[in-house]
């Protein structure tokens, strides 16, 4: 029989940066990331469904998703799961703490080089950052072709995808050789739905941090069923080089945070009434701001 | 050696604006740091680009030429930045934060291991004292953006790694032709060294270059709605008003990410730049990342139902009344008034 081909997605949980409410800011201006809901990263949802129509043109293939952050970033594999992804791996450790985009696809790619897969996919950029950099960061870390801006995945056969992307202005479509790196863009396909069976089946689905709070009977529920398991590495589990984790391994500094203030400067206060509305025009088309 | 290099996008034999407000903002670097400005241009027959080049201030232009580097690919293009970078050893490295830019520059910062800050909004030369070790620097590029939905802005630094690199989205900076042009002198990079036959992995079976449909960056009147405009409806207003005044239509990334408009539309950090003569905003609050794109508009108009919104703070006339019901009253009173 054919050898199954692996599909990995990267995926994050991000603070849902676009529903920013009053109480987002802590007094003392800094984040207050309790008050923002964790979601699934939008543009990954797209890879994940990339991911899946690759599964489904192939057959014989598993997608699996691979996100690094604390233990509740486990929900992020279990939506997977929910919408037809295998399952996954959770990479989480104090160690990775304070990382930017280079130690992150630092330890991304030791992780990848661990799991060994045949196609990478992910989200062009995380809504937290609008960086769009690991994607390409762990492709050279890997020594992989990459495919940006992903928008239709055309074909995929024996050793190779076709893909189409986004252009500044326009599209190409290209070949690349597996393995490879995909990053996927929000006008790519929306990702599938939840599917109701999927979720009975994987509700249950849990990292390995998360199985030892449970009780030991939980705990031999999840043992008899082996696809309810998410692997879970530590640090240690990847056999990185220490000195490229975390802030010690992150080129960038934040040298100064500032919350935002803005310069108030005198602004007119008008109402919605015809008076004030015809004299603002009036005043606009005088000054030749108008017409 | 520790120079200042900008990235040349080029496109239909096109040099990029980006790549040219680069090198306006690398110069004042370059000038301030004392040392050169070189641009870097990958492409098919583009020496004599150089002149041009040396008008917004490049003293040297790099040149690699082969057919293999356009249209733009990542591997070759990636090879020859991270070769010469290796053997100029610049301290700063700056690229366009467009789809090319975004898809090598952090695979070059990834080969050289050294730190790349996304979009930022302002570059400056400060110095800088590190907190743990105390060590001080006296000039490093200060990258600083927007972070975090636009809620806080980030300096970032980068003590250690060379280059400092930086992606600057087009219409950010501004660009300025010297009095004098700088030397411009070309230089061939000898990038047949740099360059392997595994680079050439991904083909290029099809491409498609549309012509730009909506110029907004060009407008001098622009009417621009957000998510408080409330449906794809509700954004034929913002149409009908732009099309009154002869403006053209932009909007906020809450409004694109809804659905309500084309996402060519968005102004922003994360999207266009625009300094239009006038700027009305429908139902947008102003969140940074929004203003960052829009606040050197030299009158600004917001329409809001919430006088407290923070747009109101950069606006010189701020309107309170929804969109519906202030545009109609906006048509009807240009309309009579301007005859």
């Amino acid at each position: 029989m054919e050898k199954v081909t692996r599909i990995v997605v990267m995926a994050k949980q991000v603070p849902d940066t676009r529903n920013v409410g009053k109480d987002a800011m802590t007094p003392e201006g800094t984040v207050n990331r309790a008050a923002l809901a964790a979601i699934f990263n939008p543009e990954d949802l797209n890879a994940l469904e990339m991911a899946l129509q690759m599964k489904d043109r192939i057959g014989n293939a598993t997608v699996q998703v691979l996100t690094m952050g604390p233990q509740r970033a486990a929900d992020v594999i279990r939506e997977a799961m929910f919408r037809g992804a295998d399952g996954g791996y959770l990479l989480s450790g104090k160690e990775f703490a304070g990382s930017d985009t280079l130690a992150t696809s630092y330890a991304l790619s030791c992780a990848l080089r661990k799991i060994n897969p045949d196609i990478i996919v992910a989200g062009r950029q995380a809504i937290d950052g609008d960086t769009a950099q690991v994607g390409p960061q762990v492709a050279e870390k890997l020594g992989l072709p990459q495919v940006t801006y992903a928008e239709e995945m055309v074909d995929i056969k024996e050793g190779e995808v076709i893909i189409k992307r986004r252009l500044e202005r326009g599209s190409e479509t290209v070949v690349a050789p597996l393995p490879a790196v995909i990053t996927v863009n929000s006008s790519a396909k929306e990702c599938r739905p939840r599917n109701a069976k999927r979720v009975m089946k994987f509700k249950y689905a849990l990292a390995t941090s998360e199985m030892a709070a449970e009780n030991d009977k939980a705990k031999a529920f999840i043992e008899e069923r082996p696809y309810l398991h998410i692997v879970e590495f530590a640090a240690a589990d990847v056999n990185p080089d220490p000195e490229q984790l975390g802030l010690a391994g992150s080129p960038t500094k934040v040298k100064k945070i500032e919350n935002v203030v803005f310069q108030a400067k005198e602004a007119k206060s008008l109402t919605a009434d015809d008076k004030d509305i015809e004299s603002l025009m009036q005043e606009l088309i005088a000054s030749h701001t108008l017409g | 050696m520790n120079n200042v290099f900008v990235y040349i996008e080029i496109e239909d034999r096109e040099i990029a604006d980006v790549s040219l407000e680069l090198l306006t903002k690398g110069r004042e670097l370059a000038n301030t740091l004392g040392v050169k400005l070189e641009a870097v241009v990958i492409g098919n027959n583009v020496k004599d680009l150089a002149p041009e080049l040396a008008k917004y201030g490049a003293d040297t232009v790099w040149v690699a030429e082969d057919e293999m580097f356009s249209p733009f690919r990542t591997l070759p293009h990636t090879s020859v930045m991270v070769g010469l970078i290796k053997q100029e050893q610049p301290q700063i490295a700056l690229f366009g934060a467009t789809p090319v830019g975004r898809d090598f520059a952090p695979r070059v910062s990834s080969a050289l291991h050294s730190g790349l800050t996304a979009d930022c909004t302002e570059l400056v030369i400060g110095e800088h004292k590190d907190a743990k070790s105390g060590k001080e620097y006296d000039s490093l590029l200060y990258q600083i953006r927007p972070a975090f939905g636009g809620n806080i802005i980030a300096t970032i630094v980068n003590p250690e790694c060379r280059p400092q690199m930086a992606t600057v989205r087009e219409g950010v900076m501004r660009k300025e032709e010297l009095a004098v042009p700088a030397a411009g002198e070309v230089r061939e990079i000898k990038w047949k060294e740099m360059v392997s036959d595994t680079d050439l992995a991904v083909r290029i079976v099809e491409r498609h270059i549309e012509e730009r449909k909506i110029n907004i960056k060009g407008a001098s009147i622009i009417v621009a709605g957000g998510y408080g405009v409330g449906s794809k409806e509700g954004f034929k207003l913002v149409h009908e008003l732009a099309e009154v005044l002869g403006g053209e239509v932009g909007a906020s990334r809450a409004a694109v990410d809804a659905g309500f408009t084309e996402h060519e539309r968005q102004i922003g950090q994360t999207g266009i730049t625009v300094r239009p003569k006038l700027y009305i905003a429908c139902g947008i609050s102003g969140q940074i990342q929004h203003t960052a794109g829009m606040d050197g508009s030299a009158m600004i108009v917001s329409i809001n139902t919430d006088p407290a919104a923070p747009i109101n703070k950069i606006a010189d006339y701020a309107i309170t009344g929804s969109v519906e019901e202030v545009i109609p009253k906006m048509i009807k009173y240009y309309k009579q008034n301007s005859k």
